[in-house]
């Protein structure tokens, strides 16, 4: 107890305080007075008396010592008193100090940042009970790697498997929201009865859904997120029990999810309702609408599981060689699913951060090379007075401390600006895709991660100079005069650090500009029409009322007539799916006349009107295009894309032929009219699929996409267009108002190479500077110590162009080994970045020669100053400075 | 100071908890003064090495500080022994007399054989 009380005594000790000392000065004072008044009183002279007082006491100096290492703890006092001292010499240095705080600041942002994003994507468990339990279902078909799961599969699926606890089934939807306000457009999704408790995600107000209440005699129920819940109904908790109108439907409320639950795959929905009423795609086992997630029981493996759902899909298709022709399982973790597709993008840039963050501790370590190099006196100085070696060791450390600590805090800042900001640029769409991101922060995880590369950076730090630290003689440091032996080692180091430095730019320049270039590629991609100028907006009449194809057609025809009488509006169509989205929503087909054994043809299926083609500008390039005529009183017809009849007529004329579902029904047969140019209808790096196009007057359906193109700005129709749809009916719902160049620049492709083109790119640009500053640095200070020897060269009457020459030379043959191993490690590296490169090979040439000239011209620049500082040495006054 | 003994600090700071108890409060000097008389001049104390030993005791808690005027009127800071000084003496005075004891009976014993 006391002892613990005396040490705390000496840590508060630490801090070191006047007063304390001025009391034990007193203290002394008093005590030697209070001695020699005793002396005098004895019989001594004045002087004697004091004399001997102070001698008794062994000496004012020493005791004061004495009792000033009792206050506190001498190894942590001189730490301090290090410290100290660090600060001072920082502050003496203002120029260093800032350069190295900044780039220490901005490699220990860049890194946090990014690893901010990995810990919140990557690391961190999803938020459902052990995660790594769950498994991605669905089906695998001929043309999909993974592809939805057909209804009735599900059913069969669930019954028959013994790998999952609990196997269910999700989809999106959406519903028509009646609000006092007129109707909402809500995203949201349909889940079989189970989903929540396989997920192992309970409501925080009311309940789950009961078991069998997906079951199409259940009543209808939904479950809100917290987010609708808070927005949409102002957080009341009577909620619960409530009835509400969705799309025409009375549903109760039942239930309020947990505020941080998210599921990515449906990351949008805000309304969570089950399966319960069985729509028309889900009564037939060739329609695929689904996907299901699966609890894996104990010691069941994803390799197991998916060995025997392949076996029950095998068995399935055996049983129904119609529908589920090719059609296998595909079974991978949930996580996978979710983050799989951010994963190279992450490392990739979190490799950038980790490379920038390296040089800039190169470029700090490098300037803390030349200082110590300019005060080799001031050690040789303290050593001569007696500090020992190890002692001016630990003044060393403590400087890298110093300086990696005030680092690592601006870092921390800067990294939580930089999260901020890049958070912020993310749009709300993508973000729902992205929900982990909504609580990403500066965790522990991210703590400890700036604790360890700053533990790194400080290791470098103060290693380098210690590498450096005299050894032997003190004296020759003394002596003014002797430079050559250290200017050589310092250029011997500092060259090797500059040679990293350039090494790790190029890396970075060369994985910058491919990225740009695939961004580039990515978005001059052949889009087969023209994107400008064009708004958009999806239409959901309410079924209710439009129920039946004729109404559709009428209030379709009718918004259609509107929206083209709007001023700048030059024409209007409609279609199913927006172009530039995905391959998908596919038909399976068979031509009529073709050999036929059963195998799935699969198309894209898009349901467009008269007006689309002309509207989005796309070329026709054998028939007609769809008219208004072609409506369900006439010969049911198709115009196919360059990709359908390369792959289905090889050496054919299609105009003319038919083709139908397997089976050829008669009411499933088309008659090709006409064939339109590859239409992108795939997302921008997928591949051009085969696509049909047929008359939305024959197939008409309750929800649709409005393209307009207009003569004036695309971005101001886009509110007109929704108060126009309203006008015609406050019921019919609008979402998604987007132009076409909206969709695609924001398109989850084309966002993901963004970022990364930029953020690597911001990384290249910094290290690009770093690395020619290191270069500058290091060829200055050559020709600053060798000033003398240039002087004498010059004397002995070398030619100033030679001086040029013998300093081009040495940076010359720097940057060009480090060019040559960034080349090298940059082929190397760029494997690694395959997976995000987009019509750009590893090895682009072009990048590397821009990314040689512009290194080469920059490091020619960083060199030729100095050079030219060099050839202009007056040799008289070179010699005499000396 | 030859053949003065030297004194160890252990025994140092029982000497000041002592001389406290038995003159109340009382400067460095004072104590200092006190512990000579007390072992009749045969104890020289180097003064400075008071000092620690009244820091350390007082970072303990056995004694506390304070600043006031001595009999001559010179300012001077006054030691006193606080509750946990009177607790600390006596435990120390009876583990130093065992100590003593066993040690003479020892050195006693050994004479005889």
């Amino acid at each position: 107890m006391n002892r613990l009380r005396r040490l705390l005594f000496r840590i508060i000790g630490i801090v070191p305080k006047q007063t304390q000392e001025q009391d034990f000065t007193s203290e002394l004072e008093s005590h030697l007075q209070l001695h020699t008044e005793d002396n005098l009183r004895s019989g001594m002279a004045p002087r004697e008396a004091r004399r001997q007082a102070i001698l008794r006491l062994g000496g004012i100096e020493h005791a004061k010592q004495a009792h000033r290492e009792g206050r506190t703890i001498p190894f942590l006092e001189t730490l301090v008193q290090d410290v100290r001292y660090s600060l001072r010499q920082l502050r003496r240095s203002p120029g260093f100090t800032l350069t190295a705080i900044l780039m220490l600041a901005l490699g220990i942002g860049a890194s946090v940042a990014i690893f901010a994003f990995v810990d919140a994507a990557l690391l961190k468990p999803l938020p459902y009970a052990n995660p790594s339990r769950l498994a991605d279902v669905a089906e695998h078909g001929a043309a999909f790697h993974r592809s939805n799961l057909s209804y009735l599969d599900y059913v069969d699926w669930k019954r028959l498997n013994k790998v999952f606890s609990s196997l269910d089934a999700y989809t999106g939807s959406g519903y028509l929201l009646k609000t006092p306000s007129g109707v909402a457009s809500v995203p949201a999704a349909r889940v079989s009865d189970g989903f929540f408790r396989t997920l192992g995600v309970h409501p925080i107000l009311g309940r789950d859904f009961y078991s069998g209440e997906d079951q199409p005699n259940a009543a209808a129920t939904v479950m809100l997120t917290y987010g609708a819940w808070q927005r949409r109904f102002g957080g009341r908790k009577d909620i619960i029990g409530q009835i509400v109108t969705l799309s025409g439907t009375p549903t109760t409320i039942i239930g309020v999810l947990p505020e941080d639950f998210q599921f990515a795959p449906r990351g949008n929905a805000e309304l969570w309702t089950t399966l319960h009423e069985i729509n028309s795609c889900e009564k037939r086992r060739s329609c695929h609408n689904l996907y299901a997630i699966g609890r894996l029981k104990d010691a069941v493996s994803l390799e197991t599981a998916q060995t025997e759902m392949a076996a029950i899909a095998k068995q399935l298709e055996i049983q129904f060689p119609g529908s589920n022709r090719d059609q296998g399982a595909h079974i991978g973790s949930l996580s996978e699913l979710i983050v799989g597709t951010i994963r190279p993008i992450l490392l990739v840039l979190l490799t950038g951060a980790c490379l920038l963050f390296l040089i800039a501790c190169v470029n700090v370590a490098s300037l803390l090379l030349v200082r110590s190099e300019s005060r080799r006196r001031e050690f040789a100085v303290r050593g001569a007075l007696g500090a020992s070696r190890a002692r001016l060791l630990r003044q060393f450390i403590t400087e890298g401390l110093v300086l990696v600590s005030v680092g690592m805090l601006s870092g921390l800042a800067v990294g939580a600006v930089a999260v901020r900001f890049m958070l912020s640029l993310i749009s709300k769409d993508m973000l729902s895709s992205m929900p982990y991101l909504n609580h990403l922060s500066i965790s522990t995880h991210v703590l400890g991660f700036t604790f360890v590369i700053t533990l790194l950076a400080a290791a470098v730090f103060s290693l380098t100079p210690i590498l450096h630290l005299p050894k032997a003689s003190m004296r020759e440091a003394l002596n003014e005069g002797d430079r050559g032996s250290v200017g050589t080692l310092w250029r011997r180091m500092g060259a090797n650090l500059v040679v990293v430095e350039l090494t790790i730019a190029v890396v970075l320049l060369v994985a910058a500009g491919l990225l740009g270039k695939s961004f580039y590629r990515l978005l001059h991609v052949d889009l087969a029409f023209d994107p400008s100028n064009l708004a958009t907006v999806i239409v959901e009449l309410p079924e209710q009322t439009y129920n039946k194809s004729d109404p559709i057609k009428e209030v379709t025809q009718k918004i259609t007539d509107r929206v083209a009488a709007m001023p700048g509006v030059t024409s209007v169509g409609t279609t199913s799916e927006l172009p530039a989205t995905y391959n998908g929503n596919t038909n399976w087909i068979r031509i009529v006349g073709h050999p036929f054994h059963g195998e799935h043809n699969e198309i894209n299926s898009r349901q467009i009107s008269s007006g689309f083609f002309n509207t989005i500008r796309a070329s026709l390039i054998r028939g007609r295009f769809i008219t208004d005529q072609d409506d369900s009183t006439h010969t049911r017809v198709s115009v196919i894309n360059k990709a359908f009849a390369d792959k289905y007529f090889p050496g054919e004329d299609p105009i003319g032929k038919k083709y139908g579902d397997g089976d050829l029904k008669p009411d499933s047969l088309r008659e090709i009219v006409g064939i339109v140019d590859n239409i992108r209808e795939s997302s921008l790096e997928e591949d051009i699929w085969p696509a049909e196009y047929t008359p939305a007057n024959q197939e008409s359906d309750s929800e649709f996409i409005l393209v307009v193109r207009t003569a004036n700005d695309d971005k101001s129709l886009l509110p007109a267009l929704s108060a126009i749809v309203h006008q015609i009916d406050p019921g019919i719902g609008t979402t998604q108002e987007q132009t076409m160049l909206q969709h695609i620049n924001n398109s989850q492709t084309a966002y993901l190479h963004r970022s990364a083109a930029w953020l690597v790119g911001g990384f290249a640009v910094l290290a690009f500077l770093l690395g020619v500053i290191g270069l500058y640095g290091v060829i200055a200070y050559s020709v600053s110590q060798r000033t003398r020897e240039i002087g004498v060269r010059m004397a002995l009457g070398a030619a100033r162009a030679s001086v040029y020459q013998l300093i081009l030379k040495e940076a010359g043959c720097l940057t060009a080994i480090g060019i040559v191993a960034g080349i090298v490690c940059s082929i190397v590296s760029a494997t690694c970045l395959r997976k995000l490169l987009f019509g750009v090979r590893t090895w682009d040439l072009g990048t590397l020669v821009t990314v040689v000239i512009l290194l080469g011209l920059a490091a020619l620049l960083a060199s030729f100053i100095p050079a030219r500082r060099a050839a202009s040495i007056n040799p008289v006054e070179a010699l005499r400075a000396e | 100071m030859g053949d003065k003994t030297d004194v160890w600090q252990g025994t140092l700071a029982l000497m000041i908890l002592k001389t406290l108890e038995s003159m109340g409060p009382l400067h460095g000097y004072g104590i200092a003064r006190r512990i000579e008389q007390t072992s009749g001049d045969l104890l020289a104390l180097n003064y400075g090495t008071l000092y620690p030993a009244l820091l350390r005791l007082e970072q303990e808690g056995a004694i506390s500080s304070e600043w006031g005027f001595s009999e001559n009127n010179r300012k001077a800071k006054f030691y006193s022994l606080t509750r946990a000084g009177h607790r600390l003496l006596s435990t120390e005075a009876r583990s130093w007399e065992q100590t003593t004891a066993i040690l003479s009976r020892f050195l006693t014993s050994s004479e005889e054989s």
